[in-house]
Parts: structure tokens; sequence; C-alpha cells
């Protein structure tokens, strides 16, 4: 089954300031950057979580520490793979106790990412919150998620899927939405 | 990784033994943390069995397994009290109806886990047979050497010690030139097997000049239990020859050797406590690497539903 381009729905420009505005909200929605770490879910997470970084850096003048997650042994799904798929480092190098933690990711859509991505940061320590950054929201939701910052909202049907291109892994900066071709 | 058994490492290929060194590493990050357990295997079922004694093979599959969340059985078989046929397939059979999904087995018969995967639905890992081969020890020393020395291609590695009753030397052969790494076999001549040369790998019976030669030195035990046939005159004699003594080391002038060990160590038999206490030795590292490396191998093992085991 292939997938076709359907639309392009952001260009770089759109990108980055969506990225921009979500680092200003969480900097406002936190009254500051104290105690605050961004945790980038693997792979696409991690250079959004970056960018954002990179950012809060600019206007607030401090770093803000990044993490990298990876959430493979936590999926809920492993055992309906085909085949197992390659489990990655976490590299979180800051406690995450008592911090006030963001995850980011690309795409939200069923939201189970993001339960395994809870289970996992609960495993390395106790954070005093953790709040959920997307750049795309496509709907669709099988648990109770929602995330604080979002970049687009996008209405999607199942049929359909998002590609997130980033520069650092793709390439290009672009949000696609795909569609499924029937057979 | 599509397999549903890991028998040796002659049978892996290049990128699956790199799959599992890879996916070794954030199973030792878990190891390394305070809450050592991921949800992984949650309701799957590891069972050990183990028809020769062992503590640090067995303990460190089982722990792999809860490390992972699974569930785990250890059967413990006095080597005479069960023979070979019927009563083998019969455990498995029992094993398999108790819903156990991968057995780790232990046999002093070359062979025997090939002869049960044959004959079960479970996945199985050989966790050493006779004088075949041993894959999580050798995967584990793998490991550990590319952690300490970052890569595993063009390393001079030599194996040293009774090299004809060992599967931990034959499995690491395997996996070593799979790898690139240039191979040695240093041992009392009546302990190399007869036309190793075919595995690819060098013979040298001078300790000193292995040594000299090495990057990677893999001590191996004295099966004292194996040694009733005559191979050694006596214990202290070996060690005057083969045994890695600080004396051995010192003649090096300081050049950088790593020395690894299987364990259980006969102290001051095939390695003096100076060498396996000193700065170089890595035995207990092995240990933990063993656990992760196990961990990889389970996991790879556990995934893929029906179709996607193929063999």
């Amino acid at each position: 089954m292939g997938l076709k381009t359907k639309a392009k729905i952001m260009d770089e420009d759109g990108i980055r300031r969506a990225i921009r505005r979500i680092a200003h909200e969480i900097v406002e929605k936190n009254n500051g950057v104290e105690n605050l770490g961004l945790i980038g879910i693997r792979r696409r997470g991690v250079p959004i979580a970056r960018r954002i970084a990179e950012e809060i850096k600019q206007f607030e003048g401090v770093e803000v520490p990044v993490g990298i997650l990876d959430i493979t042994l936590y999926r809920d799904d492993l055992s309906s793979l085909s085949h197992q798929p390659v489990v990655h480092q976490t590299e979180i190098n800051f406690p995450v106790t008592g911090k006030k933690l963001v995850l980011v990711d690309d795409v939200l859509y069923t939201g189970r990412t993001v339960r395994a991505a809870l289970d996992a940061l609960m495993d390395l320590g106790r954070p005093m919150l953790v709040q959920l950054a997307v750049l795309i929201d496509r709907g669709h939701r099988e648990i109770p998620v929602r995330a604080d910052y979002v970049g687009k909202n996008v209405p999607t049907s199942k049929k359909e899927v998002i590609h997130v291109h980033l520069a650092e892994i793709d390439g290009d900066e672009a949000v696609y939405i795909m569609e499924k071709e029937d057979e | 990784m599509k397999r549903k058994h890991l028998l040796g490492l002659q049978e892996l290929s290049k990128e699956e033994i790199n799959t599992i060194l890879d996916i070794a590493r954030p199973m030792r990050d878990i190891i390394m943390r305070d809450i050592k357990k991921v949800p992984t295997l949650r309701g799957k079922t590891v069972a050990t069995l183990f028809y020769e004694p062992s503590t640090r093979t067995r303990s460190s599959f089982e722990l792999a397994a809860k490390f992972l969340s699974a569930d785990t059985l250890s059967i413990n078989v006095g080597s005479s009290s069960v023979q070979k046929g019927e009563s083998l397939i019969d455990t498995i059979r029992t094993l398999e109806a108790m819903g156990v999904e991968i057995i780790a087995v232990r046999h002093q018969q070359s062979g025997v886990p090939k002869f049960i995967s044959l004959n079960t639905k479970m996945s199985v890992i050989n966790a050493g047979d006779g004088f075949h081969e041993h894959p999580t020890q050798a995967l584990l020393d793998l490991f550990t050497i590319k952690q300490k020395l970052d890569k595993i291609e063009g390393l001079k590695v030599a194996i040293i010690g009774d090299i004809y009753h060992s599967r931990v030397a034959r499995s690491n052969i395997w996996g070593l030139i799979k790898l690139g790494a240039e191979v040695t076999v240093c041992g009392p001549p009546s302990l190399i097997p007869v036309e190793i040369e075919k595995f690819g790998v060098k013979v040298e019976i001078n300790l000193q000049r292995t040594l000299e030669w090495a990057d990677v030195v893999n001590v191996l035990r004295i099966q004292r239990e194996r040694q009733d046939a005559g191979y050694l005159t006596t214990l202290d004699e070996y060690r005057d020859w083969y045994g890695l003594t600080q004396e051995k080391l010192e003649k090096l002038k300081g050049k950088k050797l790593l020395i690894l060990h299987p364990g259980p160590m006969n102290r001051g038999v095939e390695i003096d406590d100076y060498v396996a206490d000193g700065p170089n030795a890595v035995v207990n590292e092995q240990v933990t690497n063993g656990v992760a490396v196990r961990m990889a191998v389970l996991y790879l093992l556990a995934g893929g539903n029906e179709s996607g085991n193929v063999d």
C-alpha cells in the first residue's frame, strides 16, 4: 500500500514560527525557566526539543537542559509487530526528580506514545510535573491524553498519515498530509 | 533480527551480531539506574533448563528476564537424573504446556539446544552445549571489547588456554572473525584442536609472543573436570607456561592489554590474583554486560507475531 502526498500543511517558516510560539508559551506558563527540562521523544521529538531550547536561550538567555527519551521498551504493540524495533539509548543527563519536564514530540495521534513516554519517565525519577508539547495534533485519541502546547491542530481521517520533515533527520523542512492509496 | 532461536554465533550474520550489541547498550543503561525494570516482556515466561552446574550464566539469564518484566522459572537437572531422548523431550513438553515461551538450555552434549529447537514451539537459547557453542558468553565478550576499545574490527585478539574443550572459544572465534578481528589461539598443543586454522585463526604455543602481539586476551578457565584424560601434566606446570602472571605482563613494558575471563576463575592457575584484580582486567564488567546482552537477546527473540517468527 503506497502513500501519496495530499497537501503540504506547513513549510519551513511555519515550523519555525510554531516552535518559537511554543517556546514562549512554555516560559509563560511556567513563570520562567527555573527547574525546567525538555525531553524529546525519539526520533523527531529530539530536534524539536533542541530548537525549543535554542529559542528559549535567545529570549531568556538561559540554557534549558534537553534529554532524549527512547520509548521502544515501553510500547504496548511489540507483540503485534512483525519483528522487534531497534532500541536506542535514553540520554537524560540531568536528574528528573523535582523537575518541570516538557515532553516533546512531532505528532500527537492515539496518545499511546505519550503513555509509554510517561511510564518511561516515571522509571527515571519523580518529576514535579510533566507537560506535553507537539508540533502537530491530528486527533483520534485512544487514551485520555492532551497536549499543553500545540504547533498546529490538523483534523485528519484515519486513512491519512502525517509526515513531519525536519532538516536534522530528513534534510528538508515541511509537514505533509499523506493519504493511503487503496489497493 | 528475524530469528526464533539463538543456537550459536556460527549461524548469525555480522549484521545480526551488531544488532544485538547495539541493543545491549540501552539495556545496560537500565541495569545502571535505580529502577532496573522495563515492562517490555510483561506476560512472557522465560525458563532456564540447565543440565550442567552454573551460577553466573543461569542467574544472568534470570535477572535479564526479570529486568524486562518476564516471569522466570528455573529448572535444575542433575546430569545423572535425566538421560537422552524421551525424558528430555518430556521435560520440554511439560515446560511448553506450562506456557513457557523462551527457554535457555545448557547441556553437556553438543547439539541438544538445536535438537530441542526442532521439537518445540518455544524460542530456544543455547546457554552452552558441550564443546560446541556458548553464544551469549561470546556476545558479552564482544560487547565488553567494543565498550572498552570502541571497535572490534582490526583488533588482535588472543584466546588462551584449553581451546579443545571450550565452547566459549568456539563462539568467540565465530563472532570475532565475523566482526573483522584477527584471532590467535594459544595453549598447550594437546589442548588445541587439529585443523582449527580452518576457522581462520592462527595457532601460537608461546604465550609471551602471543601477549606481545595481542590487543585483547581472553583467558579461558582450565576445566579441571575435563582434565582426567591426561591432557595436562600438572596445574603448576600449566601456570608456568600458560598462566597469566604479573611477571609475564611486566615483560610487556606497559603495553596496553585488555584482559577478559569468562569466569569462574581458577586464581593461581590460568590467571594470577594480581592480574585478575588489576587495572587491565574487566571481569566484573563482563558480568554486568552479560545481563545486558541477554536482555537484548531475550528482547529480540520474544518479539514478532506468528508470521514474523521466521527461523
